[in-house]
């Protein structure tokens, strides 16, 4: 049977073509995605602020450029000249958004009363503008905190002068200041040599002040700190460890491709079997002898079916979870080409694989046993798979508690979500663990397996 | 007449509350031809399933009285073949399944019994239907049956497909083999059983001969008398027409009579 599945396979040209092309192409896709993506959004810069303008703070300047390089750190930068320009750009996609520096922003951010403005053109379809929102707003709070922690510098030194003594390097300013913390030196000197008095008294008093302030001073350093930078992000990893995104794609990727191909291959499988009639010949048992069994020509005993049910379901499992598996593999080691994988957990990568191909090739035989004809039940494994790839990536918290009850539940009940665990610490080592994925996985095969057993009961 | 080679008693078939056969009692003998007509919905298919092995009755018990050759050889109304495999094939295939002793010589012999020795190497999608049904017959054949049972094996072909199907299986009754099948078309129960079983509403009605058929319903048993069941055809209502027609006549008639 396994050889007759095969020789029919290899004769649908176009599956063929497509199993073959289908990995190397997704492969290819994924690989060149996720190695030369742009990290950096292109957006478009119109800068009407003349060159060289600058911010001034207790009389010191910043360079407006240094805001600039914060803001454009976070984008690939295409200078236009004119806002019509940037208008075309963002209209025309050739970039995602674009930024308009106002001509005043130097004034603007000098000024303690009004806030500077930047303007933000994007297109109005739904994904870019989150998109858009999402990186500009990051880099502009990435360029703001950068403007002040210059600033918090800028302050610091000065406060530093003030107790320290110096140059303040403000224009009409002294020169040569004694600093806070050398003026109750100074006052004690002069007060030794002065009557007590009033005068004495009130030198006395200047000289604690100045010791008070010059200690509390001190630490504006660290207040100024806190003051710019109030909340420090400290993370906590609970299981596993930390994946990385273009490493989870992979994952994703190459589980969504093993479902596909493995249940359309599986449900495709025993459909066939219908839709061409022979299910019935294969299955049929003759009646019962009244004079003992045997054929003159066969030796298969009379009301035994040719194959049994349970080796025909084993037997389009068997061959949709090798057919996946392989696929999957060469997914794998194509995309591997582009991403940094750990090989040295191949065995771990097979493992998980064939336990995911085994649960969806359980779920496309009991497909397969329910639909008639082949388009029927290509037509409900893609029906079917479709909406479990996608909850099994709805993340906690993204949607209502009730909701994600729900969601938790179709993905423990199909083997999708599993299957992408189950890879993921194959590859990532994250968790859950390995092992409880693939209980899980032989489990649903089990479940799925004795549910095409039951819809395979009915032979016409 | 003997034993029965393939014995049914009190078959019943229940499809939820629908009743599709209800008590049917059928016998075939050695060397018999045997046809089961009816009206569309009577029973006919589920019958020659249940008879084959296809699906269990509901109640009701089958005998197959095997001696030297044995089993039942199914050949269902539409050809249970693999279209993209080729005839030969598809006679490996079901001969290695059957656990035949000599496959080669199993399937070089069907070849030469089908006359389909030329095609063998063609992909069955590209059979014309007279030739698909001759594999499908062939595949019936293979575990060399006792019963061949035959679900309306001419429903598909034109004239001229359906009288070399028809030579093919008079063939194989004047070998020896039983052959039980169903029909729409009542001139070829005439023409070809030696005795015709009529269904209907899940209920056997009738056995015996067409003569005894016409009779029953009250029509000219001359008629049939002087109609030659084995004269060439090329389809129906082309030879001995009077004697189909009052056949089919007669059919219609014990139908009515019956309120069916």
């Amino acid at each position: 049977m396994l050889g007759k599945d095969l020789r029919i396979l290899a004769r649908s040209r176009l599956l063929v073509g497509v199993l073959v092309v289908y990995p190397i192409a997704v492969a290819l896709l994924i690989g060149l995605a996720i190695s030369r993506a742009p990290s950096k959004p292109k957006v478009a810069v119109l800068n009407l602020s003349p060159p060289g303008a600058s911010v001034e703070l207790g009389g010191r300047r910043v360079d407006v450029g240094h805001y600039y390089s914060g803001l454009f750190s976070q984008v690939q930068v295409v200078p236009v000249a004119t806002r019509a320009q940037a208008v075309a750009a963002v209209e025309s996609g050739r970039v995602l958004a674009a930024i308009v520096i106002p001509a005043n922003i130097a004034t603007r951010l000098s000024s303690v009363t009004s806030q500077a403005q930047i303007e933000v053109i994007y297109n109005g379809e739904a994904l870019e503008q989150s998109f858009v929102h999402s990186t500009i707003e990051a880099a502009l709070a990435q360029a703001n905190l950068e403007l002040s922690d210059q600033i918090r510098g800028l302050a610091a030194t000065v406060i530093g002068d003030l107790v320290k003594g110096g140059s303040l390097g403000v224009p009409g300013a002294p020169q040569n200041l004694p600093g806070l913390r050398r003026i109750p030196g100074i006052v004690h000197g002069v007060l030794r040599h002065e009557p007590p008095g009033a005068q004495r008294t009130a030198l006395s008093q200047v000289a604690e002040f100045a010791e008070f302030a010059a200690q509390n001073l001190g630490i504006s350093g660290r207040v100024l700190q806190t003051v710019s930078r109030p909340i420090a992000v400290r993370s906590t990893l609970l299981r596993g460890r930390r994946t990385p995104l273009d490493a989870y794609a992979v994952v994703v990727a190459v589980s969504i491709s093993l479902m596909f191909v493995c249940v359309l291959l599986a449900a495709g499988g025993i459909a066939l079997e219908r839709e061409e009639h022979t299910l019935s010949r294969l299955l049929r048992r003759g009646p019962a002898s009244a004079a003992g069994s045997g054929h003159a020509r066969g030796r298969r005993g009379v009301g035994r079916p040719l194959v049994s049910r349970e080796l025909l379901l084993a037997e389009k499992l068997l061959l949709a979870a090798g057919c996946s598996l392989v696929l999957a593999l060469a997914m794998l080691a194509g995309i591997g080409a582009f991403v940094g994988l750990e090989w040295s957990r191949a065995a771990l990568w097979l493992l998980a694989l064939a336990a995911g191909a085994l649960a969806f090739g359980a779920l496309g035989i009991a497909i397969g046993a329910l639909a008639r004809e082949v388009r029927a039940a290509s037509l409900l494994a893609f029906l079917l798979s479709l909406p479990l790839a996608f909850l099994a990536l709805v993340p906690a918290g993204a949607v209502a508690g009730g909701l994600y009850d729900v969601i938790r539940v179709i993905s423990l009940v199909f083997p999708y979500k599993a299957a992408l665990q189950a890879l993921d610490a194959a590859v990532n080592r994250s968790s859950p663990g390995l092992a409880i994925s693939l209980v899980h996985l032989l489990a649903l095969t089990v479940l799925f397996g004795g549910l095409a057993r039951l819809g395979l009961r009915r032979v016409e | 007449m003997g034993e029965p080679l393939l014995a049914a008693r009190g078959i019943a078939k229940r499809y939820g509350a629908r009743e599709a056969l209800r008590g049917v009692d059928v016998e075939v003998h050695v060397g018999e031809l045997v046809a089961i007509i009816g009206p569309n919905g009577a029973g006919k298919t589920t019958l020659l399933s249940i008879l084959a092995g296809v699906q269990p009755p509901s109640a009701g018990t089958l005998t197959l009285a095997t001696g030297g050759s044995a089993g039942i050889g199914w050949v269902p109304q539409q050809s249970a073949l693999y279209s993209r495999l080729t005839v030969a094939e598809n006679l490996e295939l079901f001969v290695h399944l059957e656990g035949a002793s000599d496959p080669h010589d199993a399937v070089q012999s069907m070849l030469a019994q089908t006359g389909l020795g030329e095609r063998a190497g063609e992909r069955v999608e590209r059979l014309s239907g007279g030739n698909r049904q001759r594999v499908n017959i062939a595949l019936g054949l293979l575990s060399d049956p006792a019963v061949l049972v035959l679900d309306e094996p001419s429903s598909s072909l034109d004239p001229r497909q359906r009288e070399r199907l028809w030579q093919f299986i008079l063939g194989l009754s004047e070998r020896g083999r039983c052959v039980l099948f169903s029909t729409h078309n009542v001139s070829e129960a005439e023409r070809y059983a030696d005795r015709v079983l009529v269904l209907a509403d899940g209920e056997l009605i009738f056995s015996g001969s067409p003569v005894e058929l016409a009779r029953a319903a009250g029509a000219d048993p001359a008629a049939f008398a002087q109609a030659d069941p084995a004269a060439p055809s090329a389809g129906a209502g082309e030879a001995s027409p009077r004697g189909r027609l009052d056949f089919e006549g007669a059919f219609v008639e014990f139908l009515r009579e019956r309120g069916h």
